[in-house]
């Protein structure tokens, strides 16, 4: 199974959940932004969870199926539509060969996941299909996808077997959704916009109190400068008490660091492993998600968690997954 | 445990750094490795991996597995992990030292491979040939990889060819170029932006994504740097890409 690509769109990657054990090797971990979408789409094409899907990102890419495939679409609705017709997302959806999937308009969100059934095939690079953008490695040859490339699918487990040919039995013209589907907590309305919750950064003393209020109480916009490396957030400025010589020390995905212009940056996936800026925050692993589909522009604000709330949410999202997939395992 | 030497800080629910000191220095970096070392050899239900920094290691882990699988009832996942790191920092503290792994890496200086030698003589009242004999007589400690791939932060610089970086960062630093920013030297595996002064370039690959241990160097390395002729280098290069 594959697909060829007839437009990249603005930025099309490979990601799985990361590049774990070379960060000793100043490695970036790279990986989706939003695992919890890369996770439900291939728990719903009967995937493992960390295989590698394809990250969109905002403008979808145009993509024609070279032979019958099952693919699901989770994380940001980029109005998918497969042959002129509407495909609707967090579902398996079984498509056929010759059929093309075109994304429109960016309803919600910032980045969509597209899952195939047996994932992708492309060599492991450092244990990792995650494409590492600046430095040129993994995915699909180590870059975003272009024009003409042809992307091969693995070998589907016997439950994506199954779901396609029970949707194409069915009867299809270009592609035939299955019935059920599941509801990314993460992305409905009331929850995409409330806010991110933190935990205290290693320096957060460091800063003065009524920047660390500010910080908490107001909103900042997401700048157009927020990649896979890391937002840029512009609100209120954050000030140190008193200059601070820092030694570079650990950063990961999530760490909020303020740099002397007083303007906050959260690391994202393409973070690199030191960092030598003072650190007011952590994101909670959790709301990472949500900060994967803030787009550029939007306005973010946030909350501070204990470690003993953040540890809640965090087992409370491995639950709703762990009966995401006993629900989605009954289907078979 | 009042005077313990370390701190546990969390970086987030996923996250412990074991923060050993305050400072750059041998004694602390000795600490971190043995650390990094011991978690290698022992790790526990829900590790995830290490990141050897200057003042201390970070632990990464799962927490959702050290509940399920380490934690005590009613005990979160970051007391279950500080209270294995703690039993670690001590046992880490009796393993025998191992010996450093020394390598040697020959650099070609000056010339097209380094384009800032003469601006380095200059700022520091030295001629090319003197910057080269220093740099090249050090020894230096990697105390972390980092920045990008393979890229070590290199101690023990002589404070005599000290020099800051460069006013505008270059949009492309060839990759294997070795550099000078402040107090601090090291090499540039990759190409990528940057702001050192190059004063040379190695003839030997820093970083192969293919290798079992991609980068040429970790933390915890002895690294030398021996001059070379361009007619070396080329040589040696000869049978590269």
């Amino acid at each position: 199974m594959s697909f060829k690509v007839l437009r990249p769109g603005l930025l099309s990657s490979l990601q799985d959940i990361g590049r774990i054990g070379y960060q000793k090797y100043g490695i970036n971990v790279s990986g989706a932004m939003d695992v919890l979408s890369l996770r439900l789409a291939n728990i719903l094409v009967g995937n493992k969870e960390d295989e590698a899907a394809l990250e969109i990102t905002m403008t979808g890419p145009t993509l024609e199926f070279l032979s019958d495939t099952l693919i699901a679409i989770v994380g940001a609705n980029l109005s998918p539509v497969i042959d002129g017709v509407a495909v609707r997302m967090n579902r398996p959806v079984a498509v056929k060969a010759g059929a093309v999937l075109k994304f429109g308009a960016c309803q919600k969100g910032c980045r969509a996941y597209l899952a195939a059934a047996g994932g992708y095939d492309v060599p492991e690079v450092m244990g990792s299909k995650s494409t590492y953008l600046r430095g040129g490695l993994g995915g699909y040859q180590g870059r975003a996808l272009q024009k003409g490339d042809i992307v091969d699918c693995g070998k589907p487990s016997s439950f994506g077997e199954h779901t396609l040919h029970f949707l194409l039995m069915k009867g299809a013209r270009s592609f035939r959704i299955a019935n059920w589907f599941v509801n990314p907590p993460h992305m409905e309305d009331a929850n995409l916009a409330a806010p991110i919750r933190l935990t205290k950064g290693m320096q957060i003393e460091a800063y003065k109190d009524e920047c660390v209020e500010a910080f908490l109480q107001e909103t900042f916009k997401v700048t157009t400068s927020a990649d896979r490396l890391g937002y840029r957030m512009q609100g209120p400025q954050i000030e140190l008490k008193a200059p601070l010589e820092m030694i570079s020390e650990v950063a990961t995905f999530g760490s909020v660091q303020v740099p002397p212009d007083g303007n906050p940056i959260i690391l994202m996936a393409d973070h690199q492993s030191v960092a030598g800026y003072p650190k007011i925050a952590q994101v909670i692993s959790a709301d990472l998600a949500r900060v994967a589909q803030y787009k550029p522009g939007s306005r973010m604000s946030f909350r501070l968690v204990s470690i003993e709330e953040a540890e809640e949410i965090c087992f409370e999202q491995e639950r709703y997954l762990e009966s995401v997939k006993i629900a989605v395992m009954s289907k078979c | 445990m009042q005077n313990k030497s370390y701190q546990l800080l969390n970086v987030g629910e996923n996250c412990i750094f074991v923060k050993f000191g305050q400072e750059i220095s041998p004694v602390i970096h000795k600490k971190v490795k043995r650390l990094s070392e011991y978690l290698e050899q022992n790790p526990f239900p829900g590790y995830i991996e290490f990141v050897a920094t200057y003042t201390g290691t970070a632990v990464n882990y799962d927490p959702w597995v050290v509940k399920k699988k380490l934690a005590k009832k009613g005990e979160t996942s970051f007391a279950a992990v500080g209270r294995l790191l703690e039993a670690y920092v001590q046992k880490s503290e009796l393993m025998p030292e191992t010996a450093p792994n020394v390598v040697e890496i020959p650099v070609c200086y000056g010339g097209e491979y380094g384009p800032d030698l003469a601006y380095v003589a200059e700022y520091c009242h030295l001629t090319e040939e003197e910057v080269v004999k220093i740099h090249s007589s050090g020894e230096y400690l990697c105390y972390m990889i980092g920045f990008c791939p393979g890229f070590p932060f290199l101690g023990g610089m002589d404070p005599r060819i000290a020099t800051p970086r460069r006013q505008t960062p270059r949009l492309a630093i060839p990759a294997r170029s070795i550099g000078i920013a402040g107090q601090q030297t090291g090499g540039y595996p990759i190409s990528t932006p940057g702001g050192w002064q190059i004063i040379g370039r190695s003839a030997i690959e820093m970083f192969d994504a293919s290798a079992e241990n991609p980068t040429l160097l970790k933390a915890g390395d002895i690294v030398h740097f021996r001059s070379i002729t361009p007619e070396e280098y080329a040589e040696m290069r000869g049978d590269a890409k």
